[in-house]
């Protein structure tokens, strides 16, 4: 309950969260798995788990970019690097995460490799403008929401003529991982993981709407509501998912109604569908290999798709055998069950993906106290 | 990266940049992905592109919200404006 009073509509949440209590059926759980890393954040920073009664259990999903990516990509972004000649530009979250064989962007950069961080594709296409004779390469990870951003500038670097800017493209679809995790019965029978309602994200949301979830709510009976990022936002939702459940509902609710259409953001799913196609086969760290679970350029842009550029292969690596990631990452096992946890891995040392990224639900647990809990 | 911000438009730059104000940092975004952008217009800030429109009331109720817990969101946003070049 501590941090209710930090925020304005502590009110609303204190309504809220008696309704939630009430109306929850005591004779039922409630796992309702948040599939946004946004969410898990928010979610750890208020406390909301601590509002909720016991029978309902928030489920961490898979919805972190950075988390998710494996072992095996983070290492082809490292050998391009090295490359001579190449500026590598990424997004700042991408340099601590550990790839295989203690290496990380940040290790290579100290080693010599030419890495800049950048907030924005627009940077990227920028430092290729001003350096002519390097090879400048965007790490383009992200959910749909950083997709439309990359196809805008592939696009303008097109149009430019530019010759030394490539990108290499790590955008993966949330719709893909959420049927994974629902139609992996083997993960369900060997882990039991049951989720009986989803957290939509927010961002996501707004550029793919909310159609592409209806699927879910027909097919596997599983009710979502799309959710903003505050804690009241995430309350109602919650709210909006236990009434489903008690009436027997699986439908496609809004509760971001104020950002978010059914059909989404058209012009971002137009650039996006210009420039992309789904990729045949991605693996997805915690999810394994997923069809259609990720994109690539059309054949069309294939002069600035660096993997084809610099004839760069996936090579599946293990990652650290006693890390939980993969489990934690579906909503298998909680940070406090892995035993790197608080100790060997922290957020100043993380060796795991989910504990580098501030959005990664170890980082979370840690950061807001769940592990201090845990050891008392 | 993950981040997003509401930020208002102050001035149109180009067919698909402009000027964006948050708390008085100024940086130019791509407008590129939304229709009709408008100065005063407050739009969802995402890596640098504006992602849709919100209304003023909910904008200044999440940037409340962010600064009271102070965000990376805003962090990230002010660090990328004073690398950017300065204004002509």
């Amino acid at each position: 309950m501590k941090h209710l009073d930090e925020y304005r509509d502590a009110e609303t949440a204190q309504r809220l969260a008696a309704t939630i209590a009430h109306e929850a059926n005591t004779h039922r759980r409630y796992r309702l798995m948040e599939f946004c890393g946004g969410h898990t954040h928010a979610i750890f920073r208020y406390g909301i788990e601590d509002l909720l009664p016991s029978n309902i259990e928030m489920v961490h999903g898979p919805g972190c970019p950075v988390c998710v990516l494996p072992t095996g990509r983070l290492d082809m972004a490292i050998r391009l690097a090295r490359r001579d000649g190449v500026i590598l530009a990424s997004y700042g979250d991408m340099l601590r995460v550990p790839g295989s064989k203690g290496q990380s962007l940040l290790k290579a950069r100290a080693d010599g490799a030419d890495i800049r961080m950048v907030y924005s594709t627009l940077d990227a296409v920028k430092l290729a403008e001003a350096n002519p004779q390097r090879e400048v390469i965007f790490f383009a990870i992200g959910f749909e929401t950083t997709t439309p951003p990359t196809a805008l500038v592939i696009e303008a670097a097109a149009k430019k003529g530019l010759t030394n800017f490539t990108v290499f493209c790590n955008h993966v679809l949330t719709p893909s991982a959420i049927a994974a995790i629902l139609e992996a019965p083997a993960i369900r029978a060997l882990e039991a993981v049951e989720i009986d309602g989803f957290l939509g994200p927010a961002h996501v949301s707004v550029v793919i709407g909310s159609q592409p979830y209806e699927f879910f709510a027909e097919e596997y009976r599983k009710p979502v509501a799309i959710s903003g990022f505050e804690p009241i936002d995430i309350m109602q939702s919650i709210l909006m998912l236990v009434r489903q459940l008690n009436e027997g509902r699986a439908e496609v609710e809004n509760q971001y109604i104020r950002a978010v259409t059914r059909d989404g953001n058209l012009r971002a799913k137009e650039a996006v569908s210009r420039v992309f196609e789904l990729r045949r086969d991605f693996e997805w760290r915690g999810l394994g290999h997923i069809p259609y679970s990720a994109l690539r350029l059309k054949d069309e842009f294939a002069a600035f798709d660096a993997e084809r550029r610099f004839d760069e292969c996936y090579i599946p690596t293990e990652g650290i055998k006693a890390c939980e990631c993969p489990a934690i990452l579906r909503g298998a096992k909680k940070p406090t069950d892995c035993r790197l946890f608080g100790r060997a891995c922290t957020p100043e040392t993380p060796l795991g993906s989910c504990m580098v990224s501030s959005e990664g639900a170890c980082a979370a647990y840690y950061t807001y106290g769940r592990m201090r809990e845990a050891a008392q | 990266m993950c981040h997003a911000l509401p930020v208002k438009i102050i001035a149109l730059t180009g067919p698909d940049t402009a000027k964006v104000s948050l708390g008085g940092i100024v940086k130019e975004v791509s407008v590129a992905l939304i229709d009709d952008p408008r100065p005063g217009d407050y739009v969802v800030l995402h890596v640098g592109y504006a992602l849709a429109k919100i209304d003023e009331a909910e904008a200044e109720r999440t940037l409340e919200l962010l600064a009271a817990e102070g965000s990376d969101a805003i962090t990230e946003f002010s660090a990328a404006a004073e690398t950017a070049e300065a204004p002509p």
